[in-house]
């Protein structure tokens, strides 16, 4: 069967990211980018149910402009067999990034689709479930760990209460939690063995879709700063200060 | 406007952040029902029909709702989403996971996790872990928002709210609960508690959290953990604090051998006093703790349990 994972390009997750001056935006210049971290986990996850024999094939799929070509190269790195780019300028809606990636399903007729649970930047966690509902498929967010079996694949998943596992009827959608996986490091032979896997790309203008957006982002401003804080020298200090400063304890 | 608010809920007990969730709906302002899906739910509905602010109780009981399943609870919202501007639930792993179905459904994309109403199609969003605070517009015709509990206060429970009994099933059929693996725990839940105890990698071992048990039992406190110390099996992820797990801003947030990543931060820094217990002086956790101490914490925990 095929595996299609849709993964998006972000600021590494390392960085603290600064607002601009004039409240326009976050300031993403000369700011370190990198696969997003639960894209990278499905690209994994995908990739071992490859070497399980189990899929067929791994595509890795992206939307953005010329530089998101970079984490698909990645991805070709860690194991995915070929590539597609949508390529656009505009920084667009979840449910136009879900239309575009249905355009893609639809063409592909992949059996699973993997992708992160939410990026790290626009923090939204919800693209994975829009192409769900858009193809019909059935949905495993948060995943944990997953089994296929059958006509049907096993997810478990992280919720609020534990853990929770489904049998979902292929084709089906997952997303990744932080506990699917451990990510592999791409062998130096694999990155250059990756720069000649298929990579191709598609105008998002050319799918017949209306990308007008559907928000208005108004401001952005950094968040409340904490005031300092200080070094108590005791736990003796700790407790006084908890009791009669910040009255939080009894 | 009319706004349809889910109620989260196990069966068993309404969940406290679906007072806060109303009280978002309030500030948008306008006629709000809630939404009761689930199975064998009645004692829901009654505590639902409390709650202050709200004139209608919609009850849809049927074992298609009983584990509130993505696939069928999204049918069943968007169904009745025809009458109301905003639909709105909190953003906890299930109205996570159902929401953003609903908002395809109705070709709209989803206003997440808000933390506040500037009006009824404006609102205010984390985003880059809290690193930056936006102000999003929707063009929508429809809302199909999700709320961030810590940013609302909750509504009042002595209203008397409507009952109405849905009849609707829908159940799309390509999805079936298996079983799950629930965290018991006699302490009060993350999201509820006033105190909260978090440990991290520093901890060691899962062993080691029992030092975190006398603390929490004198505080009334419920225990946190760090990415780190979950990944390592230490203890349930369902104790994650942050950007990807739980978000809670509780009067006091003690962090335990806790380095302060940004991601952990996420989840805690709107706490309104933060407590770091670190051996390292320069643990980021220190700049966003309002007292730090810089100690070994297998000296420390024993020393405050005893002091408490
Ligand atoms: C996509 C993504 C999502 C993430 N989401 C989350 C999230 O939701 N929540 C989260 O927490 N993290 C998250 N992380 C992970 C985060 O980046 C950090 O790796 C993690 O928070 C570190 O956990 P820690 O502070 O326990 O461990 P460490 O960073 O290893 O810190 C351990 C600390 O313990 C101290 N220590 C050690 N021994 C002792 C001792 N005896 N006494 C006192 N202090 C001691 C050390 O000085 C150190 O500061 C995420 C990461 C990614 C990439």
């Amino acid at each position: 069967m095929k595996v299609l994972v849709p993964i998006k390009r972000v600021i590494d997750y390392n960085v603290k990211v600064r607002v601009k001056a004039d409240n326009s935006n976050v300031d993403l210049a000369n700011v370190k980018m990198a696969i997003n971290p639960f894209c990278e986990i499905a690209v994994e996850e995908a990739v071992r149910l490859k070497e399980a024999g189990i899929a067929t094939e791994v595509i890795a799929v992206s939307i953005g402009n010329k530089s998101c070509q970079e984490q698909l190269r990645t991805a070709l790195a860690l194991g995915a067999d070929r590539a597609i780019q949508i390529e656009t300028d505009e920084s667009l809606d979840s449910i136009n990034v879900a239309k575009l990636l249905q355009k893609i399903v639809e063409e592909e007729q992949p059996q699973l689709v993997i992708l992160g649970k939410q990026s790290i930047d626009s923090d939204n966690n919800q693209t994975g479930q829009m192409l769900a509902a858009l193809t019909g498929m059935s949905q495993g967010t948060f995943a944990s760990a997953v089994s296929i079996d059958g006509d049907k694949v096993n997810v478990t998943r992280e919720v609020d209460s534990g853990l929770q596992t489904l049998a979902l009827t292929l084709p089906a959608i997952v997303t990744t939690d932080l506990r699917l996986n451990e990510p592999r490091y791409a062998s130096l032979p694999n990155i250059m063995k990756a720069k000649r896997k298929p990579l191709v790309v598609k105008a998002a203008a050319d799918f017949g879709i209306d990308l007008t957006a559907r928000t208005n982002l108004i401001k952005v401003t950094p968040p409340a700063e904490r005031k300092a804080g200080i070094i108590v020298e005791s736990i003796d200090e700790l407790v006084e200060k908890l009791k009669n400063e910040a009255k939080v304890i009894s | 406007m009319s706004i349809l608010v889910f109620a989260e809920h196990d069966n068993s007990e309404l969940k406290a952040d679906t007072l806060k969730t109303v009280a978002a709906a309030q500030a948008i302002g306008g006629d709000i029902h809630l939404l009761v899906a689930g199975h064998n739910c009645q004692a829901i509905a009654e505590a639902a029909s409390k709650v202050n602010g709200v004139s209608k109780v919609l009850v849809a009981d049927n074992a298609a709702y009983e584990h509130q399943l993505a696939e069928n609870v999204s049918l069943l919202v968007t169904e009745l989403a025809a009458d109301y501007s905003h639909i709105m639930a909190t953003a906890l792993t299930t109205g996570k996971n159902f929401m953003p179905r609903v908002a395809a459904l109705l070709d709209v994309t989803q206003i997440s996790d808000i933390i506040a109403v500037e009006s009824s199609d404006t609102f205010v969003r984390p985003i880059y872990a809290g690193n930056a605070i936006a102000t999003v517009q929707s063009l929508d015709s429809k809302k199909v928002i999700t709320v961030r509990s810590t940013g609302f206060d909750a509504v009042a429970t002595d209203g008397n709210a409507e009952i109405i009994a849905l009849d609707k099933v829908t159940d799309a059929g390509i999805s079936s609960y298996v079983s799950e693996q629930l965290s018991v725990s006699e302490r009060p839940e993350l999201g509820a508690a006033s105190v909260i105890i978090s440990g991290g990698r520093g901890m060691q071992n899962g062993e080691n959290f029992k030092l975190l048990d006398g603390i929490a039992d004198k505080l009334g406190a419920a225990i946190g953990a760090s990415r780190a110390a979950v990944d390592a099996g230490f203890v349930p992820n369902d104790m994650q604090v942050g950007q990807t797990g739980k978000i809670v801003a509780p009067d006091l947030y003690i962090a335990v051998g806790i380095s302060g990543a940004i991601q952990h931060l996420a989840g805690m820094k709107d706490s309104k006093v933060i407590v770091a217990i670190n051996k390292d002086a320069e643990a980021p956790i220190f700049q966003v703790a309002d007292y730090g101490l810089v100690a070994d914490l297998f000296d420390a925990l024993p020393e405050l349990e005893s002091k408490l």
